[in-house]
This record gives C-alpha cells, sequence and structure tokens, in this order.
C-alpha cells in the first residue's frame, strides 16, 4: 500500500500535527462555531489516513498509541456516562449539566456533560473510521 | 437509593483493577460493598414499619412515563437483604474458591453486575425498570453460566438458559405493558391498588398467562425446569448465588409482587396452585434420582420454586406467610449446601456422591454444617426448616380448593426432600473412607464462613423465630397479601396433623435413603422417559431455528453486491411510492427559476456533467473520481444554502470514502465489460425510479406542512437553554443527544461488522496459503 513519495511524506511530518490539532480545535469549538465531534472526528480520521497514506500501517498504529477498537468502545462508554450525572440531581437522562469555571489566564470557562459526550463522539468517529480503514490496510499488507 | 441500587454496576467497572491491588484478599475488600448494602436496607426496616411503603422516585425517560422509582416495603427488602448478605458471603468466599482461576477479575466483574441487577430488579417500582433489570440478570447470569467459557457444556448450558428466560422475557415484557395500560400507570405502587378493576378487565387472562410465563421460565418451573439443572456448569458460588438463593427467585418475587393486584382467582390457583405442585414432585424425584452432588442440590431449588410458586397460587393468608418463610428457610440452608459443595469439590476433588464417603475426620467443620443444613432442609425439629415444613403443611391443608391433593403432593415431596437431606448430610462424610480424588483436607476459613454463618442462622431462627418474624418476614408477608398479615412464627404449633405428616415424612424419607441405591437400579426406566422431556422439544425448536436462518441466508445473502443494492433500493422506492400515493395531492410540480443565480446553474451543470462521467467511464478510479465530484458539488450548495456544519461534514464523508474505496479498488480485478445490454438497460431502468422517486418526495416534502416546523423551537432555545450558537451541534450533542447516541452505537456496529468481515477473509486466506 505503501507510496513512497518522499514529497507526501515530509509533507505528512508536518501536516498530521496542525491536522489534530485543528481536529481538536473543531471539536471544541463545536457548540458555537461550525465544528463539533462528528466533523472533528472525521478530521482527525482524515488526518491519520493521510499518515497512513504516507507511511505505513504500523507507523499510523503508533500514531494513534491505542487500538482503534479500544477508542471505539471508550467513546461509546463516555457519551453513555456523559447522561449519567442527570440522573443524580433528579432530572431525566442526557439532561446537559454545565460548570462555569473562572479561571485567571483563560477567563471564564464553561465545561458541561455535553462536552464529554461530544468527546465520545470524536472517539467513536475516529475508532469506526479507523478501525475499517487500517483493517483494510492490514488486509493489503497480508497480501504483499 | 439510586446508588445503593447502581453501586454494584459502579465497583464492577473497577474491579479488576481493585482485584489487584488486593491480590488475595480482594474477596474480602470488594465484599465490603454487599455488606454495607446489607445493613443500609436492614436500616429502612424500622421505618417501613411504622410508615408503611416508601416509595422513592428519579425521572428517567419522563416522555415515556418511564421512571427509576424504587418501592421499598417488606417484600422489596427481604430480597435486598437476602440478595446483598448471600452476596458478601459468595464473594467473600470466591476470592479463595477461584483463587487460582486467572479469570477472577472478570467473575467480580460480572457477580457485582448481577448483584445490582438483582437489587434493580427486586426493587424497582416501574414496570420498565423492572423489566430491564429482569433482562440484566438474565444476560448476567448468561455470562455467569459460561464462565468457564472454553468448556463447550458450560456454553450450551449458558446458552440454554439465556433462550429460555428471555423467551419468557419477552412474554413477560407484553404482559407488563398490557398490564400498564389497563391500569393507566407503570408504578407499581399504583397498580397494585386496582386489584378488583384488573380482575374484571377482559384483559386479565392473557395479562397473567404472559407474566406468569415470565416468573416460570426464570424460576424454572415443569415445562421450564430443564435448564436450572444444566446451569450447575457455573462455578459453584455462582451456582449457589444465582441458581439457587436468588435469581431464579425472581420469578416467585414478580409473583408475590402482582399477587395484590392479579392474585386470589381462579385462574391463579389453577396456574400457580397445578404447576408449583407439579414442579415440586418433578424436581424432588429427580433429585433422589440424580447422584452428583450439584445436580442433587439443582433440582432440591427446582423443587423449592415449585413449592413457592404453589403456596403464592392458593393465596390464603398463612400460604403466603408459609412461603416468605419457606423462601428465608431455603435460601439459608441451600446457599450453605452449595457451598459445602464448593467445599467437597474444592478439599476433596468430589463432584458426585458416589464418590463420596468418611470424610468427617478429614473435614470435621464442614460435616457440622452440613448436619446442620440438612437437618433445616428435611424440617426437623428445632430447625428453622421445621417451621417452614410446618407452615407448608397447614396451608396445604386449608387451601381453598384440592386441599386434599396439595396436601399430599406437599407431603410426598417433602418424604423425598428428607432422602435428599439425609443424601447431603449422611453419605460424603459417615461410613467408611473413600479414596477420593485428592487428598481430603478442611476448606480454608473464608470458605467455611459463608456455610457456617447461613447454617447457624437456620438455627437460630429456629429457636427465635420472632426476631426475623417480627423483622423481616410478617412485613414481607403483609406486602404481598396486601393488608397486614399477624400469624405469630412459633416452633411448637402442639400436636396436631401437619406434626404427624410431618414425623411420618422423617421415618418414610430415611427409609428411602436407606434403600436409595436400590431404588436408584429399580427407577432407572424413568432415565429413559426423561429424555423425552421437554428438553427435547427445547432442542427440537433450537435446530428448527437454525434450519430457518440457513435457508432466508442462502435466500437472501447470497453474496452479490448488486441484488443486495438492488432489494435495498426497490423496496425503498416501493415504501416511499406508497406512502407517495396516499398523499398524491401533496405532490406540486412547481417550478419557479426566477430566483437561481448563475453560480448555482454552475455547480448544478458540474453535478450533473460529473454524474454522466461517473456512469459512462470505464475506469473504476475515474468513476470514483466524478462520484466524490458530485459529493463536493453537494457540500457547496450546502454551504451556499448555509448549512456550513453538513457542508463541512459532505466534504469530510466524501474524502473518507474516496480514501476507502481507493483501499479497496487495489483489490479488485481489471475492469471487464461482461454486462449484457439487457442488464444495463435494467440497472438503468431501477437507477432512474430510484432517482425519480427521490424528486417525487423532495417535491412533497416542500410543499406539504402538517405540522409548525420544530426549527423555530431549536433556534429560539438554542442559546438559552443548549448555551451554544451553533444550533446543528446543539441539536446533536444536547436536544437529541439520545438520538446521537444511537446513531454512534450504530456506526460502531457498522464498523466491528466490517472489521469483522476484513479478518474472517484475511484469516481464510491465510488458511488457506498454510
Amino acid at each position: 500500500m505503501p507510496m513512497y513519495s518522499l514529497i507526501l511524506r515530509s509533507a505528512s511530518h508536518f501536516l498530521l500535527p496542525l491536522l489534530l490539532l485543528f481536529s481538536i480545535f473543531l471539536l471544541l469549538r463545536g457548540h458555537n462555531e461550525p465544528g463539533g465531534g462528528f466533523i472533528g472526528g472525521l478530521v482527525a480520521s482524515a488526518a491519520i489516513a493521510l499518515y497512513l497514506f504516507s507511511m505505513d500501517v504500523k507507523a499510523a498504529r503508533q500514531v494513534l498509541h491505542i487500538d482503534p477498537r479500544e477508542l471505539l468502545g471508550w467513546g461509546l462508554t463516555l457519551a453513555v456516562l456523559s447522561g449519567v450525572p442527570a440522573v443524580f440531581w433528579h432530572q431525566p437522562f442526557f439532561t446537559a449539566q454545565w460548570l462555569t469555571l473562572e479561571l485567571p489566564a483563560l477567563g471564564e470557562v464553561k465545561l458541561s456533560t455535553v462536552l464529554l459526550f461530544d468527546i465520545g463522539v470524536y472517539m467513536v468517529v475516529i475508532g469506526s473510521v479507523l478501525t475499517v480503514l487500517l483493517a483494510l490496510a492490514d488486509a493489503d499488507d497480508a497480501r504483499h | 437509593m439510586l446508588f445503593a441500587v447502581l453501586s454494584g454496576f459502579l465497583l464492577a467497572t473497577v474491579a479488576p483493577w481493585l482485584h489487584r491491588l488486593f491480590g488475595r484478599h480482594s474477596g474480602w475488600a470488594l465484599g465490603a460493598l454487599p455488606l454495607g448494602l446489607f445493613m443500609y436496607f436492614g436500616s429502612f426496616l424500622p421505618e417501613i414499619q411504622q410508615n408503611g411503603p416508601l416509595v422513592i422516585d428519579y425521572p428517567w425517560v419522563p416522555g415515556l412515563e418511564i421512571r427509576l422509582s424504587f418501592l421499598v416495603d417488606g417484600l422489596s427488602l427481604l430480597f435486598a437483604m437476602l440478595i446483598s448478605g448471600i452476596g458478601f458471603f459468595i464473594i467473600s468466599y470466591a476470592g479463595r474458591y477461584l483463587e487460582s482461576h486467572r479469570d477472577l477479575a472478570r467473575f467480580y466483574v460480572l457477580i457485582l453486575a448481577f448483584m445490582a441487577s438483582m437489587l434493580g430488579l427486586v426493587l424497582s417500582n416501574n414496570l420498565i425498570a423492572l423489566f430491564v433489570f429482569w433482562e440484566l440478570t438474565s444476560i448476567t447470569s448468561y455470562l455467569l453460566i459460561g464462565f468457564n467459557h472454553e468448556d463447550e457444556d458450560a456454553r450450551k448450558a449458558a446458552l440454554q438458559g439465556l433462550f429460555v428466560t428471555v423467551g419468557g422475557g419477552l412474554a413477560l415484557l407484553a404482559g407488563l405493558v398490557m398490564l400498564g395500560m389497563v391500569a393507566g400507570s407503570y408504578e407499581l405502587s399504583e397498580i397494585l391498588t386496582q386489584g378488583e378493576w384488573l380482575q374484571a378487565h377482559p384483559w386479565y387472562l392473557p395479562i397473567v398467562l404472559l407474566i406468569v410465563l415470565g416468573a416460570f421460565t426464570k424460576s424454572a418451573q415443569v415445562p421450564f425446569h430443564f435448564w436450572l439443572p444444566n446451569a450447575m456448569a457455573a462455578p459453584t458460588p455462582v451456582s449457589a448465588y444465582l441458581h439457587s438463593a436468588t435469581m431464579v427467585k425472581a420469578g416467585v418475587y414478580l409473583l408475590a409482587r402482582c399477587y395484590p393486584g392479579l392474585g386470589g382467582t381462579q385462574t391463579w390457583l389453577f396456574l400457580l396452585g397445578v404447576f408449583g405442585a407439579i414442579t415440586m414432585l418433578t424436581g424432588i424425584v429427580m433429585a433422589v434420582r440424580s447422584t452428583g452432588i450439584k445436580r442433587v442440590l439443582a433440582y432440591s431449588t427446582v423443587m423449592a420454586l415449585g413449592t413457592m410458586t404453589m403456596l403464592i397460587g392458593l393465596g390464603t393468608e398463612k400460604a403466603i406467610l408459609a412461603a416468605m418463610v419457606f423462601l428465608l428457610a431455603h435460601a439459608l440452608y441451600k446457599a450453605a449446601l452449595f457451598l459445602l459443595a464448593g467445599v467437597l469439590d474444592h478439599g476433596a476433588g468430589c463432584k458426585d456422591f458416589l464418590q463420596t464417603g468418611g470424610l468427617r475426620r478429614a473435614m470435621p467443620i464442614s460435616t457440622l454444617i452440613a448436619a446442620l443444613a440438612a437437618l433445616s432442609l428435611a424440617g426437623v425439629l428445632p430447625l428453622f426448616g421445621f417451621i417452614a415444613k410446618e407452615l407448608l403443611f397447614e396451608a396445604t391443608l386449608q387451601a381453598p380448593r384440592w386441599a386434599w391433593l396439595f396436601a399430599f403432593a406437599a407431603w410426598s415431596a417433602a418424604i423425598l426432600v428428607v432422602a435428599v437431606a439425609a443424601i447431603v448430610g449422611i453419605r460424603p462424610w459417615y461410613g467408611a473412607p473413600v479414596q477420593t480424588p485428592i487428598p481430603a483436607h478442611e476448606a480454608p476459613p473464608a470458605m467455611l464462613l459463608g456455610p457456617a454463618v447461613l447454617a447457624l442462622l437456620g438455627v437460630f431462627f429456629g429457636l427465635f423465630p420472632w426476631v426475623i418474624a417480627y423483622g423481616l418476614l410478617e412485613p414481607a408477608a403483609s406486602s404481598v397479601y396486601g393488608q397486614p398479615i399477624s400469624l405469630p412464627l412459633a416452633l411448637w404449633h402442639g400436636f396436631n396433623l401437619p406434626l404427624l405428616m410431618s414425623v411420618l415424612s422423617l421415618v418414610l424419607g430415611l427409609l428411602v435413603y436407606r434403600y436409595w441405591d436400590q431404588l436408584r437400579a429399580q427407577t432407572a426406566l424413568l432415565d429413559q422417559w426423561v429424555r423425552f422431556g421437554p428438553e427435547r422439544g427445547y432442542e427440537a425448536a433450537m435446530q428448527a431455528m437454525v434450519r430457518v436462518a440457513h435457508w432466508q441466508t442462502a435466500l437472501l445473502q447470497n453474496g452479490y453486491l448488486r441484488y443486495y443494492l438492488m432489494a435495498t433500493l426497490l423496496s425503498t422506492v416501493v415504501l416511499l411510492l406508497a406512502a407517495l400515493a396516499l398523499n398524491a395531492s401533496a405532490v406540486q410540480f412547481y417550478f419557479d427559476l426566477s430566483g437561481v443565480m448563475l453560480h448555482e446553474y454552475v455547480i448544478l451543470a458540474v453535478l450533473l456533467a460529473a454524474t454522466v462521467m461517473a456512469v459512462t467511464t470505464r475506469s473504476r478510479l475515474g468513476a470514483v473520481a466524478s462520484l466524490g465530484a458530485v459529493g463536493f458539488g453537494v457540500a457547496l450548495i450546502y454551504v451556499l444554502f448555509s448549512a456550513p456544519d453538513v457542508g463541512i461534514t459532505q466534504i469530510l464523508v466524501e474524502t473518507l470514502t474516496v480514501i476507502l474505496l481507493v483501499l479497496v479498488l487495489f483489490r479488485l480485478p481489471r475492469f471487464l465489460g461482461l454486462t449484457s445490454t439487457a442488464l444495463r438497460v435494467r440497472d438503468a431502468l431501477i437507477a432512474l425510479t430510484v432517482g425519480g422517486t427521490i424528486t417525487l418526495l423532495m417535491l412533497s416534502t416542500i410543499s406539504t406542512h402538517y405540522f409548525d416546523s420544530i426549527s423555530s423551537y431549536f433556534i429560539e432555545n438554542s442559546q438559552p437553554e443548549g448555551y451554544g450558537r451553533n444550533i446543528v451541534n446543539v441539536i446533536l450533542v444536547d436536544f437529541r443527544a439520545l438520538d446521537t447516541l444511537g446513531e454512534i452505537f450504530v456506526l460502531a456496529l457498522a464498523a466491528v461488522g466490517v472489521y469483522a468481515m476484513i479478518k474472517l477473509r484475511a484469516d481464510r486466506l491465510k488458511k488457506g496459503e498454510s
């Protein structure tokens, strides 16, 4: 599968961290501007897909640090758990809970179960796209 | 309360780490939770005695009237305390019993999750919540029976238990929903007060049949009893906990819980009384016929479940009290005996009564505990089992109908129970020592504590029955009966018929034990007969299901992608056209091109050109690229019409699709034009039909307004309630979070499915090469 292109390979080394950062940026800003967990997850998956094309499966797995299948499971777990806190305040499951923090350097920071849920979505999207992608690439490697 | 019920699940999630932290003492550490819960539930007792039942309410899905509400009364506390109390002994026992098992951590996770499900089941006040917990117990039970998953028998038994109980669970769900509809509420506390209304309703019979079916499968009543003895493939602590003391009693619990609303009719008496009595006799006959230690105990559990069902069916004040007393007595001695079965296995390697004998020198403490538990089982004065047996006889003698029949059945069963008690209390310990598979030695204290305490409680409650009667059993019986019951429990009821029956059953039972070997030989014919029992029906049903699955797989999943696509597209088209035909007036051909800008024409032209290219090109990469161009064009339209989120998503999905297709394309053979012209025409027709239908759908959508659009609500409330300016995102993660949750689950399942297909194929290729 790997295409030995020096340009692509050098470029992807710089692009990967930028794209991943961008995906997190998209994830975090999603509540107010276009973005969110789904879009962020797709950007992150595309970033790693780019890396996969320029390097190989092993390198892509190393960048990920964690098996995408596990990411999938943890993402789902996080998404479900984000609905739980509401129940303890005698509110229906999945009612959003907000916590506003005043931090000296950053100003007002709003934390919420909604953000946790979005992070869960982000993880599930990366997990499912890369589970399929890496499995396909693996199968490809096995044939060559 | 919510925290107490869910604490088992929470602890289960961290159990593996705690296990690593505490090492061989993890059983004690994790056992602290059930012990704490036991005290917590106990602390409710004085309160409910003074103020009556307590309902604790948490909203869950208010739109569907599903609440996480808990009903704390005598019955639920009796069960909750049994579950948590015995749970403590089971977990601390398992810490030693499974010490060398590599999956001990998994055991803790499952048993804690099971305990939490069971607590939720007995405490739920909402029918739907009760059902959810009910199914959770089935699932955790499945995982626990199949704990040794490398053993084929264990897997088979687990699947059997799951199919039988979940099948009954489906009936139960239907019954509960009907009950909720008739009663106009899904809260048990509101339903059970409407007994007369429910019993006069035409749906009464179906409701009772469905709920009883659910309860019978769970509590292993004839003809569904066969799964329980097979479930003994589970590790012994599991058998002791799930398949004797708690889970199988969930059905009994449900029947007792429903009694004030549904009980007391002729139907109820017939269904529960007769099936309970048959189960009682079947169970005990099979128990005497068996020789495997756990099998004997399992069948005698079937007998006990039948007895309790029968007593709830009889439904008199005395019968209800007898059922509660029997429940407690049985939980105490049966859990103790099961744990001792584990001690025998652990300390001497014996799994069958025929391998045992003369162990009392090597295992003196076990011998004593076994004797106490067996005496309670046999119902010998002055143990708690004696009181249960006396009450059983009295209740059957006073049954509203067929009293002599019930009494005779109970008495015959009691004779064989005495024989079983002798088998477990005498056979392994006395007589000539037998060569055991491993040299017999006494079990460690952690494994003796549970059985010892449970057996001693049997003695204590026998001598001082008022202690437990006043605090727990009377409130429990009262909440089943629907009005206060006050029948003083006493050890000595005087010289009467029940006492005579009791004494006779002891004598005859010991005689049966004396001639046990001969008796088994002479009734060997029964085994031939049992092979045609209901288990055969289960197996036939399973085989039929597999055959149907094969047939329909061959029909529907023929392996040709084009047929799948055709089937999917055409059925969608048919459904859509049918819906459109019903609203034919809604479709208005309304074209107004005045507002279309030039650049929009350009995008449309690009879209059309790319589509034509995709259809006509002979290069696969070209087709993929053209499709990509179509996608980007659509994304552009989204952006132009101010839906940036959708546009971005479309672009990203398009990109990833192209990447995926490229990965797949390399694996396809060279492009060949094999398709005949006729087939191409057919495909073109299908494509045009699908496209035309979608166009019609779009036209009807823009011209129909059944309801006010919901988007204005979202626009108005996104900022004040969701604290977000991006409405799409607020809808996704807040307003409609549950939908999104469903979608990401689908996404995850799809990914796992694709992964499995790729890996299976890769494995097959690898095998083919080597």
